[in-house]
């Protein structure tokens, strides 16, 4: 970290002043964030506050090795600015994103297209990326696909079974999440907090509500910290239980698929178990939580954990000693270190190629201050490496859960929180079953919302899918997709 | 899994299933469960009385412990899934309960009851409801038993499942495979959401659920539906259940 930093430091799940995030010209900030990306920053969000006709463009990055997030602000601007893409790519679609929800034109950008809005009925009609030539074919994929999943439509530039290039244009769930927050919170803010990925509802209301309680400058008590923290490792242990066995699936290894997909129930039931709901809805709230885990619960949830844990043990281990899928999963859809670095990965793909982030190590807050999971990292960019980091994350959170349920903290699980505090910003990061959850609230004078900003981690990650396709074979497609398993409705919002 | 031939096996105890509304417990003028509903599924009408939608519910049970009067109850019920949308509004005489859904006429029943193939649309959908659709074709429920599959073309499909509540981003989409199916066919909405727009009614960038855009012949409660309640639902549209 520079030691002359002109930003203004804050941590996870802290509170500042409006006022005092350090304001320059647009043109500054775009230089002062690559300054600091370039001495090893990592661009956590970046969007606008709109001020009467102008727009605000706040930066926030991650010092991840110093535990530190920092931030500053942009004067109100109109116009363009050149573009942060063009030095720093892991700005490339937060600057389409801020052109199409402002205006602010990022000139020299290398692709500046719409992120979730269209020309007309939907949102990927409009040009893409097109190679030429006379062997070259193209395929168009989605929006709607052949399983029981979300829509987006995938554009490949083949040449006979090789892919080389593909685009990936979302925006089909969009919801209109965040522009529906100004001047809440509302009636509904909660419930749709819970669904901005519907399957990862305990990570993005956890994110929500430790941004409310920063905004008033509280904290929940213990043990709803506690409560959310095991909910939080639940969720995780059931996606990439549900991950590992439809990995299983596409490369037809029949058992371990079949296992898997049972399991992942036996997991959902757990956080069912906690609050009646199999996706934790109804569970995170501003204040703590609403339902706790009395004694007898936690030891019926214990038991049941370590039956389940058995079992994932057992149907993940005949997959890791089949050489058939060994060798289908290894060298396919490598990403290497250096692009998910530059693209500003996170999450299990990133830590697959061997990066160490991970919010519950780098930037702790709620219980992961007080109890912490090691990182699971694996090098290799690959298929192989990012089913190996799943699995080892199952085998933490595991140990985790095994742990903390066997020293319960005592206290309530809910106090409500006070009002949020007017002119100030939060920031709450979260690191998700896919990576890092971060959401920024910002309050207006009356201490409502006036701007609130979601960052899925799949906003990161979708590009890293496109990257791990290049000269890959079409038909590896699906595995290389599953292997991320990213949320289109997360990025849609 | 026994079920459907011996009980299924309990929703979880603090899941609470569908809800009842006794209207004769209901005093006029309280009103203490309307303030609490995320998604306002509670009115009150001119003639007294509650009427809860079930449709809109999210089955937070935050209006069960507001009301003082004991008058919206869980019931524990898995089963809620109705053939016609004002069969989900709780609340009048006669109507405590959730008026459940009758099979497919005859002719529909000759076609689909023993073949039913789905072709399942995200319009918006949040992952959750696509998750616990998938579940039904993992090896302890396994719908293939019943001959109802998942297909992968609308060309090959009897019945389109929809989730979410319709995003206008995904309208066009959804009316296109509709029209790609053949005759006869059926819409089935899965989660409140797709039923009635749910937590996103009023947003402006969604359709308010599939019945704007499409003839809805089963409506499945839910946030999202437990498997059992989305399985109870396809089974009643059968005739494949006893009682």
């Amino acid at each position: 970290m520079n030691p002359t930093l002109p930003f203004a430091l804050l941590a996870n799940g802290a509170g500042m002043p409006w006022g005092d995030v350090p304001e320059w010209p647009l043109a500054v900030l775009v230089q002062r964030t690559g300054e600091e990306l370039d001495r090893g920053a990592r661009l956590c969000a970046w969007f606008g506050v709109p001020e009467g006709a102008a727009t605000r463009v706040v930066s926030l990055i991650a010092f991840d090795s110093d535990n530190t997030l920092a931030i500053a602000r942009s004067e109100p601007a109109a116009g363009g600015y050149r573009s942060l893409t063009l030095t720093h790519p892991q700005a490339h679609l937060f600057e389409r994103e801020v052109w199409e929800q402002h205006g602010l034109n990022p000139e020299g950008h290398p692709w500046l297209k719409p992120v979730r809005k269209g020309a007309g009925s939907a949102p990927a009609v409009g040009e893409f990326f097109r190679v030429e030539g006379r062997e070259v074919h193209e395929v168009a994929v989605g929006p709607v696909h052949a399983g029981i999943i979300e829509p987006g439509h995938f554009r490949f530039q083949c040449a006979g079974e090789e892919v080389l290039h593909l685009e990936i244009a979302l925006g089909y769930q969009h919801r209109g999440i965040e522009e529906a927050l100004a001047g809440g919170p509302h009636r509904t803010t909660m419930s749709r907090m819970e669904v901005v990925a519907g399957d990862t509802t305990i990570g993005h209301a956890t994110a929500y509500s430790s941004a409310m309680e920063a905004l008033a400058g509280t904290e929940v008590p213990l043990r709803a910290q506690w409560l959310r923290a095991i909910a939080l490792e639940l969720e995780r242990l059931a996606n990439h239980t549900g991950d590992l066995g439809a990995l299983a699936n596409d490369v037809a290894f029949i058992p371990t698929a079949s296992a898997c997909g049972k399991i992942r129930g036996d997991f959902l039931n757990l956080t069912a178990l906690i609050c009646g709901n199999r996706f934790g809805r109804g569970l995170v709230r501003p204040g703590g939580c609403r339902h706790d885990l009395e004694a007898e619960r936690l030891s019926r949830l214990a038991s049941r954990l370590e039956e389940a844990l058995s079992e994932v043990e057992a149907a993940a281990g005949w997959m890791w000693d089949a050489s058939s899928v060994r060798s289908r999963f290894e060298d396919t859809g490598t990403i290497f270190a250096k692009q998910a670095s530059d693209l500003g990965m996170v999450g299990p793909a990133a830590r697959a190629c061997g990066l160490v982030r991970d919010v519950r190590f780098d930037h702790p807050a709620g219980w992961y201050r007080l109890a912490q999971a090691p990182v699971a990292v694996w090098p290799g960019g690959d298929v192989f490496a990012r089913t190996r980091v799943r699995w080892l994350e199952v085998q933490r959170s595991g140990r985790f859960l095994r742990e903390q349920l066997g020293s319960p903290v005592e206290g309530q699980v809910f106090e409500a929180a006070a009002p949020a505090r007017p002119d100030t910003l939060a920031v709450s990061m979260v690191e998700g079953w896919r990576g890092e959850i971060c959401h920024v609230a910002l309050t207006g004078p009356q201490g409502r919302l006036r701007r609130y900003k979601i960052v899925d981690p799949s906003f990161h990650n979708w590009i890293g899918l496109a990257l791990a396709l290049r000269g890959e074979a079409i038909s590896n497609f699906p595995i290389c997709n599953k292997s991320m398993s990213l949320s289109y409705c997360g990025f849609d919002l | 899994m026994a079920y459907p031939k011996g009980p299924p096996a309990p929703l979880p105890d603090r899941h609470g299933g569908a809800l009842r509304v006794d209207a004769a417990k209901c005093p006029q003028g309280c009103g203490e469960c309307l303030d609490v509903c995320p998604t306002e599924a509670i009115a009150q009408p001119s003639g007294g009385g509650v009427r809860l939608d079930l449709g809109r519910c999210l089955f937070c049970a935050e209006c069960v412990a507001a009301c003082p009067h004991g008058a919206i109850t869980q019931t524990g019920d898995h089963r809620m899934a109705v053939r016609r949308r004002e069969d989900l509004i709780l609340g009048a005489p006669g109507s405590e309960e959730v008026r459940l859904a009758a099979a497919l006429d005859l002719r529909l029943r000759k076609l689909f009851g023993r073949s039913l193939r789905l072709r399942q649309v995200s319009a918006g959908g949040d992952g959750a409801e696509e998750a616990d659709l998938n579940v039904l074709g993992t090896i302890g429920w396994d719908i293939g038993r019943f001959g109802i599959q998942f297909v992968a073309s609308p060309r090959h499909a009897d019945g389109l499942v929809v989730t979410g509540p319709v995003s206008r981003n995904m309208e066009l989409a959804l009316k296109k495979t509709w029209d790609a199916m053949p005759e006869p066919k059926i819409v089935i909405a899965v989660g409140a959401a797709a039923v009635s727009g749910g937590p996103f009614i009023g947003s402006p960038e969604v359709r308010g659920g599939v019945g704007a855009v499409l003839p809805v012949d089963l409506y499945i409660p839910g946030w999202p539906p437990h498997p059992l309640t989305i399985l109870d639902g396809l089974l009643r549209l059968l005739d494949r259940l006893d009682g």
